[in-house]
C-alpha cells in the first residue's frame, strides 16, 4: 500500500510538474506545487538512472543504437500497403521493407528492428519524446513538420491522380475542359483544381464513398484524389482506369528523425543515396506496391531513387 | 461469394490476435481497478474526514481528473515524461498510471459518498465500545459502505474497459486496434470485412462486460440478503 501511495504522489508531482512546465509564463500557481514537482523529479531520477537522460535532447547516436543492438522504427500498422500487419501477425509493406533494409545495413540483421506502431496523429510526438529513432510511416514532408523533426531524403512521392471510365478515359487534364470532375471536400484535389483549373466543373462530396459511388453512377466524368488511392481503387473496379497518374503539386515522403540527430540523419541520407544505385525502391515497389496498384502503373510516378525528385 | 467477410476472422491467426487484444484491454482495466480500489478507499476516507485542507486538495485532484480528457493524461505521462523529464516508460505502464490516477479519484468520490451516508451514531457507538478509529472503519463502517459501492464500482470498471480503446495512441495495441489492423490488411481483397470485424469486437466487449455486471448484481443480492 505504501508503495502505491508513493506512486500516486510521484504521479501527481509529475503531472503537476508538466502542467506548470507547459505554462512557465503564468507563475502564480507554481508556488504551492514546486516542492511536489521537485520531489517527483528526485524520485524519478533515482529510479531510472542515467541512461534516459539524453533521450530528451537529440535522440540516440549511432553508437548508442549499435550498442543496444536494436533500432526502434515507427511504422503504421493499418495503412496497407505502406505499413500493415498481415493475417499472421507480421508487419509488412513498403515502409517496412525499407525498415528491414535499414536494420540489415546498420546493425547487420533484419531482426534488429523494433517496430513501434504509430498513428498519424502521434508521429511527431514519438520523435520529439525520443521513443523511436526513425519514423517511416508514410510521412509527407511539410514545412510545419520540418520545424519539429528532421526529414531525410525522400523515398517516395505522391501527387494527384485522375480515374475515369475506360469507355471515355481522361488521359490529359485538358480533356476535362467544361466537364465535371468529382472531388472530395478538404482534399488537395479540391484546392488544386479549384485554383488552377476554373474551367473544370467540380462536383464535391464529403466522403470518399459518396464520391466513388458518384463516379460509378456516371454523375461525373472523372474523379481525382491522391494517386495512390485512385490507383488501388481502379485495380479493384474493372472498367475504370487511371488515365492521369501524376498531376498537381508533388509531395514527397521521407524518413524522419528527432530534431538535431544529424548523425542518424546523415547516415540515412547516405543509405538512401547508396540504395539508389541498386534501384532498391523499385524492387521494394515490385514486392509491396505492385500487387495493390497493378503492374500497369509506372513505378517512376511513385518511387524516388537516391533521394532525387525529378 | 456472399460470406467472404466472415472468413477474414479465421484467416491466419486473426481470431487469436483479437482475443490477445481483448486480454490487453481487460488486463489494463483490471490492474488499474485493483490499484484504484485500494487507493480510492484511502482517498475516500480522507475526503470524508473533517480536515479542511486535505478535503480541498482532494477536491482539486478530483476536479482536475474529471476536467482533463484521459487522452491528454495519457499523452502527458507517456510522451511528456519522456520529453521533459527523460523518463521512458512503456505504453502499458503509462496506461496503468493514468487509469489508476483517474480511477482513484472516481473511486475516492464514491467511497466518500458511501461514507457520509453512514449515520454519525454508527461511529459514536463504535467509539463508545472502546474501538479505535481503525477498528471502527474496519469492522463497522467499511462493510456497510461496500454494498453501496458495488454497482458504481462495477460501472467504473466497465467504463475503464471501454476507455482502454484510447491507449492505442500511446502505442498499446488493444482489441479495437487489432480489429483495424485486420480490416486494413484485407482492405483490397475483402472490403466488406469491416462489418464482421467490428461486429466481433462488439460481441467481445459485451462478452466481458455483461458477466461483470451480472456478477455485481448477484454479489449485491448476497450482501443484502
Amino acid at each position: 500500500m505504501k508503495n502505491k501511495i508513493l506512486k500516486t504522489l510521484l504521479l501527481t508531482g509529475l503531472t503537476v510538474g508538466l502542467l506548470t512546465g507547459c505554462g512557465k509564463g503564468s507563475n502564480q500557481a507554481a508556488g504551492g506545487t514546486e516542492p511536489a514537482q521537485a520531489a517527483g523529479n528526485e524520485a524519478v531520477v533515482q529510479e531510472t538512472e542515467a541512461q534516459t537522460e539524453e533521450a530528451a535532447s537529440a535522440g540516440r547516436s549511432l553508437e548508442e543504437i549499435k550498442a543496444s543492438g536494436t533500432i526502434r522504427i515507427g511504422v503504421f500498422s493499418d495503412k496497407n500497403p505502406f505499413g500493415y500487419v498481415d493475417a499472421n501477425g507480421e508487419v509488412q509493406g513498403y515502409d517496412v521493407y525499407f525498415a528491414k533494409r535499414i536494420g540489415q545495413d546498420l546493425l547487420g540483421s533484419e531482426e534488429s528492428v523494433e517496430y513501434v506502431f504509430v498513428e498519424a496523429a502521434n508521429r511527431v510526438e514519438y520523435l520529439q519524446s525520443g521513443k523511436v529513432d526513425i519514423i517511416l510511416a508514410n510521412f509527407t514532408v511539410t514545412e510545419e513538420r520540418a520545424e519539429k523533426v528532421d526529414f531525410a531524403l525522400p523515398y517516395m512521392k505522391v501527387a494527384l491522380g485522375v480515374v475515369s471510365n475506360e469507355a471515355a478515359p481522361v488521359t490529359e487534364v485538358e480533356q476535362l475542359n467544361g466537364k465535371t470532375l468529382i472531388v472530395v471536400k478538404g482534399t488537395t484535389a479540391e484546392s488544386y483544381f479549384g485554383e488552377n483549373h476554373p474551367e473544370i466543373n467540380l462536383l464535391k462530396f464529403d466522403e470518399y464513398q459518396e464520391a466513388y459511388d458518384a463516379l460509378l453512377d456516371g454523375r461525373g466524368d472523372a474523379f481525382s484524389t491522391d494517386n495512390t488511392e485512385v490507383l488501388a481503387w481502379a485495380l479493384q473496379n474493372p472498367g475504370f482506369t487511371v488515365g492521369v497518374e501524376s498531376v498537381g503539386s508533388l509531395d514527397t515522403i521521407a524518413p524522419a528523425v528527432q530534431k538535431g540527430n544529424t548523425q542518424l540523419l546523415n547516415w540515412l541520407n547516405e543509405e538512401i543515396q547508396a540504395l539508389g544505385e541498386e534501384q532498391f525502391f523499385h524492387k521494394n515497389f515490385d514486392e509491396t506496391l505492385a500487387p495493390v496498384y497493378g503492374t500497369a502503373v509506372d513505378a517512376d510516378n511513385l518511387v524516388v531513387e537516391g533521394g532525387v525528385v525529378e | 461469394m456472399q460470406d467472404m467477410g466472415i472468413q477474414v476472422l479465421f484467416e491466419g491467426i486473426n481470431f487469436s490476435r483479437l482475443l490477445a487484444g481483448l486480454w490487453v484491454s481487460l488486463r489494463l482495466a483490471l490492474i488499474s481497478m485493483v490499484f484504484s480500489v485500494a487507493l480510492g478507499i484511502f482517498m475516500g476516507m480522507v475526503m470524508a474526514s473533517r480536515n479542511k485542507i486535505l478535503t480541498v486538495l482532494c477536491r482539486i485532484y478530483l476536479e482536475t481528473v474529471r476536467i482533463m480528457p484521459q487522452l491528454v493524461l495519457l499523452f502527458l505521462v507517456y510522451f511528456g515524461a519522456a520529453r521533459h523529464l527523460g523518463i521512458d516508460i512503456s505504453g502499458e505502464l503509462a496506461a496503468v498510471i493514468v487509469f489508476t490516477f483517474w480511477g482513484t479519484a472516481e473511486m475516492g468520490d464514491l467511497v466518500r459518498n458511501a461514507l457520509i451516508s453512514i449515520p454519525r451514531h454508527q461511529y459514536e457507538s463504535g467509539y463508545s465500545l472502546g474501538l479505535t478509529k481503525a477498528q471502527v472503519y474496519r469492522y463497522i463502517i467499511l462493510p456497510q459502505t461496500l454494498r453501496g459501492l458495488l454497482p458504481s464500482g462495477v460501472n467504473l470498471l466497465t467504463r475503464m474497459i471501454k476507455t482502454t480503446s484510447l491507449v492505442v495512441l500511446i502505442g498499446v495495441v488493444e482489441v479495437v486496434k487489432v480489429g483495424k489492423q485486420i480490416i486494413d490488411a484485407s482492405r483490397y481483397e475483402n472490403p466488406k470485412a469491416a462489418l464482421w470485424i467490428y461486429g466481433t469486437v462488439f460481441i467481445l466487449y459485451f462478452a466481458i462486460c455483461f458477466p461483470i455486471s451480472r456478477l455485481s448484481i448477484a454479489l449485491e443480492k448476497r450482501v443484502k440478503g
